[in-house]
């Protein structure tokens, strides 16, 4: 039997660990759209994690629509999502508080995992992986190709991201009713509608890490809720409201997984993983790469 | 005047709810209760468990009920929660008086409310695997009123453990997952292994909503064992297969528990599942016992029965349901519905052809089977085959 | 808000007082004596929670924590050691009490979500305690064998008895309660929900009434625990989960975040909701469950305690 040395071994958690992180940072760049141009959480993140996943599934593996269609065609309907949400349950809130818009999305990411249920059944559900699943060998280094997709959608999100925060002009609206949303009515911005395009990319964002994320993990009705826990540790970590911090934060948070579980008891490796952010937290209050001022002025 | 009015509104809702509930149910001869976790993470158990269950009693009240009554089954869903496992016992017990009780699914919600049918003095038959289910530790003997269809973790470890020194297996490493289930096989994993002379080198964890685990692989990895074995249930199982086969970990054994047992996880495992072991009850493998195995005949019909129903695969755990109904229906037809009768009578029992085995009751035994209601399987081919 | 009236609180203790007289008579409803006992276990969490998040404003998603910690150590000290049931209970609300400093005193430094996630993190890091430690908890199967409680030879045995000493704790904590938000401390919490900053300005040590009201509120949610732990018989660790923690913070905002009321009527609806009433929706509950939280969220900003106020008001406009 061949032998594992440990520094191949430490690689090897690497790239789980960075794997797994891609996705938490995925889902904590999505918390930290709909965040920074509304204060709120949005705990049903996690459902679009979900949704994406699942309805990738039905398009792809049961109706046979080819991988690229299924994809732009599962993101599409996950944004729609998205825009529901806002529109049916956190516009209409009458008195709206940071708490009670929190609880709105609770009540939301219950009906969305509901009715998935209904749907989908309580089975779990495979996807083809993109590219096969024959894993590419680097010296004793195993990688699986799903995981480069990944990682890999993770950059191209953020690439994207920074293009249209910095390019566009939508974008660029959008950042301003972040920045200070009072001043972003006053040049004629319409707040509400970038509320809601906030909410559409970051269902689309959420749907892009079900997609990629299914064919690793398999995906049921029953996953949000963690998986929106993990990508707000992450976006805490970092810094909420940072993008470099949502990445750094998810990065971090599934390296410490990783080696947590490979290297120490491994029952415990989600608690490493809290404890961390727990020690971070109190000794930097607003995370590694959050302003202390963004942190006050975004108090609930 | 608020406050009064704040009172008012809680007393019209109390109102409301009592007009609700005064409609009330239609008298049914035999009442049966249920409790499974339906929804929740361990739906899985609870679902087929449900639909099993109902459609047994379905058939029996079809074919004219027991001596012309019919039977009434009464179902809840536990959803996983100890609290409410406990309320709807108490529900069952106290207010729908039911004659004998089915389920719950698992291990710890049973734990949770064995007191209560001892205090009833009503029998309930348990659909979850522990040993701890039918032995109380203070006395050394079963609890009066439980019983139990499914078989002992203890049996599908031993039976793992036999074929390993069959094939020349001695050092292995294990993997669960933190769930009651994971918990309760690791436990007998470690507890039987130093019988069978098994060194145990790794002992790994992951969570029930794990992405992936192939860290904990890779440690295992470089210890090298001739075996992994992984007791987990749900998805994580399938995704801890991918791993082993993704980390080119093939020439390691792999074993799984039984919670494997149905075709949808070999579909899910897209391949990887090829070459795995693990120990099945009859009923999940009708199709390939030899014809003249006594479990033949029952474990056809219920796939028959199910899968026309139901569109989807049997499950070892719709299995235990039905042992569980047909063991009370059996007892409702020979003894009618005395609950002590209905004890005694199940306490008896000999030779009860089940899904899950073939069941001798007796007072030291609430399980009645053997570690040969195991029968080793082995993937091949995206389907079971028998070992040896 | 700031006064509680003698009134409503005498009403609330007499129907309190004979609704088990007349419900154990029901046959329907028989079984709803057991069901306020649990409700009542929930309205001592919620409780302190309305102390900590209605008034101090300070947010808590591990708050279920404590409920664990309470139940755990009333469980493992009477299986293991054999100990005096209400010694344990003593012991576990001292242990809460301790955990609550330790824990809030740099937490409670933290601002609005991070303080949740905080929190959430420790409730977390707790619950996987309570699943790995199998040699003292039992592991995820759960705790078996627990006492129930006796005094002077009277075993709290039946529902119905241990419905009164459930809720006779209940009225304590809630006299507590009413009385700390009239004192000083009421004011100074209050001060520092409206404004953190001027009421430093003020001269109001902020941190200390914060972590006072925390270790309040563990205190509470950690004799529910153990209440709950006597009366189950059998504890796992799934009770105490981060899910719980987020139902209590739903409870307290279905029934109106600012006042013990509220807390009190959010805990005892979504017991009565989620025990029994959505048992009728079958596989549709959780979406129906989330469509009443939304509805109440979007329509009764005030949560329904504030229901009759917005009657009233209409009425007279």
């Amino acid at each position: 039997m061949e032998s594992f040395t440990l520094t191949q071994q430490l690689l090897q958690f690497m790239v789980t660990g960075l794997t797994i992180g891609s996705i938490y940072a995925m889902v904590a760049i999505g918390f930290n759209i709909i965040y920074n141009v509304t204060e709120v959480l949005n705990l049903a993140q996690g459902e679009f994690v979900m949704l994406g996943g699942l309805i990738m599934v039905s398009l792809h593996v049961a109706l046979g629509l080819p991988l690229v269609a299924a994809f732009a065609a599962t993101v599409a309907t996950v944004t729609v999502v998205g825009m529901l949400l806002d529109r049916l349950a956190i516009r209409p809130v009458r008195q709206p508080t940071v708490m009670s818009l929190i609880i709105a999305t609770v009540a939301a990411s219950m009906i969305f995992k509901g009715l998935a249920m209904l749907i989908w059944g309580k089975n779990p559900y495979d996807l083809p992986a993109f590219s096969g699943r024959e894993p590419i060998l680097l010296g004793g280094l195993v990688i699986q190709s799903q995981y480069l997709w990944v990682i890999g959608f993770m950059v191209l999100v953020t690439v994207l991201l920074a293009l249209f925060f910095n390019r566009t002009i939508l974008g660029k609206a959008m950042r301003a009713c972040s920045d200070n949303g009072a001043a972003a009515r006053l040049v004629g911005i319409n707040t509400q509608q970038m509320v809601l395009l906030a909410f559409a990319v970051s269902a689309a964002i959420g749907a892009v890490a079900g997609i990629t994320l299914t064919p690793i993990a398999l995906m049921d009705y029953d996953r949000g809720a963690m998986l929106a826990i993990k990508g707000f540790a992450a976006a805490i970590l970092g810094g909420l409201g940072s993008f470099p911090g949502a990445i750094l934060g998810g990065i971090i948070l599934g390296l410490i997984e990783s080696y947590g579980a490979g290297l120490l008891l491994s029952g415990y490796k989600d608690a490493y993983a809290l404890i961390v952010l727990l020690l971070v937290l109190f000794l930097r209050p607003s995370g590694i790469l959050g302003g202390m001022a963004a942190a006050r002025s975004k108090r609930v | 005047m608020n406050r009064f009015g704040r009172y008012l509104a809680m007393l019209l809702l109390v109102c409301v709810v009592v007009l609700v509930w005064g409609l009330g149910t239609a008298p049914a001869d035999y009442k049966v209760g249920a409790i499974f976790s339906v929804t929740g993470p361990a739906s899985f158990l609870g679902d087929p468990e449900k639909k099993t269950a109902e459609m047994v009693v379905a058939q029996v009240n079809a074919a004219g009920g027991i001596d012309g009554k019919k039977i009434q089954l009464i179902v809840y869903d536990d959803e996983g929660d100890a609290t409410k496992a406990n309320l709807y016992a108490r529900r069952l017990l106290t207010q729908d008086r039911v004659t004998a009780v089915i389920g719950p699914s698992q291990s710890g919600l049973t734990m949770a409310i064995i007191p209560l049918f001892e205090q009833f003095k009503t029998p309930l038959i348990s659909c979850a695997a522990s040993h701890k289910i039918v032995y109380n530790e203070k006395t050394g003997k079963p609890y009066h009123w439980v019983f139990k269809t499914p078989q002992s973790d203890s049996m599908a470890v031993e039976a793992i453990y036999a074929q390993m020194g069959k094939m020349g297996i001695q050092r292995i490493a294990i993997m669960s997952v933190t769930s009651g289930y994971g918990a309760s096989g690791r436990e007998e994993l470690l507890r039987i292994a130093p019988e069978y002379g098994i060194e145990i080198v790794a002992d790994e964890k992951y969570d029930p909503r794990d992405t992936d685990m192939t860290a904990q692989l890779t440690k295992i990895r470089a210890l090298a064992p001739q075996a992994i074995v992984n007791w987990s249930i749900g998805p994580t199982q399938v995704i801890v297969l991918r791993n082993w086969r993704e980390l080119g970990m093939e020439k390691i054994a792999f074993f799984q528990s039984h919670g494997f047992g149905s075709r949808q996880n070999i579909q899910l495992a897209a391949g990887a599942a090829e070459g795995v072991y693990l120990p099945l009850g009859a009923g999940n493998i009708a199709e390939i016992l030899p014809d003249d195995h006594p479990q033949k005949e029952v474990t056809m019909t219920y796939l028959a029965e199910y899968t026309a129903k139901f569109n989807e695969p049997v499950s070892a755990f719709g299995g235990y349901s039905w042992d569980a109904m047909h063991l009370v229906i059996d007892a409702l037809r020979a003894v009618g519905d005395d609950k002590a009768k209905i004890r005694d009578h199940i306490e008896n029992r000999k030779n009860f052809v089940g899904q899950q085995g073939v069941y001798n009751f007796s007072a030291d035994d609430h399980n009645g089977l053997t570690k040969d209601a195991f029968l080793m399987v082995v993937v091949k081919d995206g389907d079971w085959t028998l070992v040896e | 808000m700031l006064r509680i009236h003698k009134p409503p609180m005498a009403v609330g203790a007499v129907a309190i007082a004979v609704l088990p007289l007349i419900m154990g008579r029901v046959p329907a409803l028989e079984h709803y004596p057991l069901l306020m006992v649990f409700a009542g276990i929930y309205c001592l969490l919620t409780i302190g929670l309305s102390l900590l998040m209605g008034y101090a404003g300070q947010i808590s998603l591990g708050h279920a924590a404590f409920y664990g910690i309470g139940a755990y150590t009333s469980g493992v000290l009477t299986v293991h050691f054999g100990l005096n049931p209400w010694l344990c209970i003593l012991a576990g609300a001292l242990l809460a009490a301790l955990v609550a400093l330790a824990i809030g005193t740099p937490a409670l430094k933290l601002q609005g979500h991070y303080l949740a996630m905080a929190t959430l993190a420790f409730g977390i890091i707790v619950n996987i305690v309570f699943r790995e430690e199998v040699r003292w908890t039992g592991g995820p199967d759960g705790l078996i064998g627990i006492p129930m409680l006796s005094l002077f030879g009277f075993h709290f045995d039946a529902i119905v008895k241990y419905y009164y000493l459930v809720w006779a704790v209940v009225a304590g904590a809630f006299v507590f309660s009413a009385n700390l938000l009239q004192s000083p401390v009421g004011r100074a919490l209050r001060a520092i929900h409206t404004s953190e900053a001027a009421a430093g300005a003020m001269g109001i040590p902020i941190a200390r009434y914060k972590v006072t009201v925390f270790v309040i509120a563990a205190v509470m949610a950690a004799l529910g625990g153990s209440l709950y732990a006597h009366f189950m018989n059998f504890i796992n660790p799934g009770t105490f989960d981060l899910f719980f923690s987020i139902q209590l913070i739903l409870m307290i905002a279905l029934g109106g975040m600012h006042s013990i009321w509220g807390a009190m009527v959010g805990a005892i609806l979504i017991a009565f909701l989620s025990f029994e009433w959505l048992h009728h929706f079958g596989e549709w509950e959780i979406v129906v469950y989330g469509l009443v939280l939304l509805v109440v969220t979007i329509f009764f900003p005030k949560g329904l305690a504030g229901l009759p106020k917005m009657v009233t008001e209409r009425i007279r406009r």
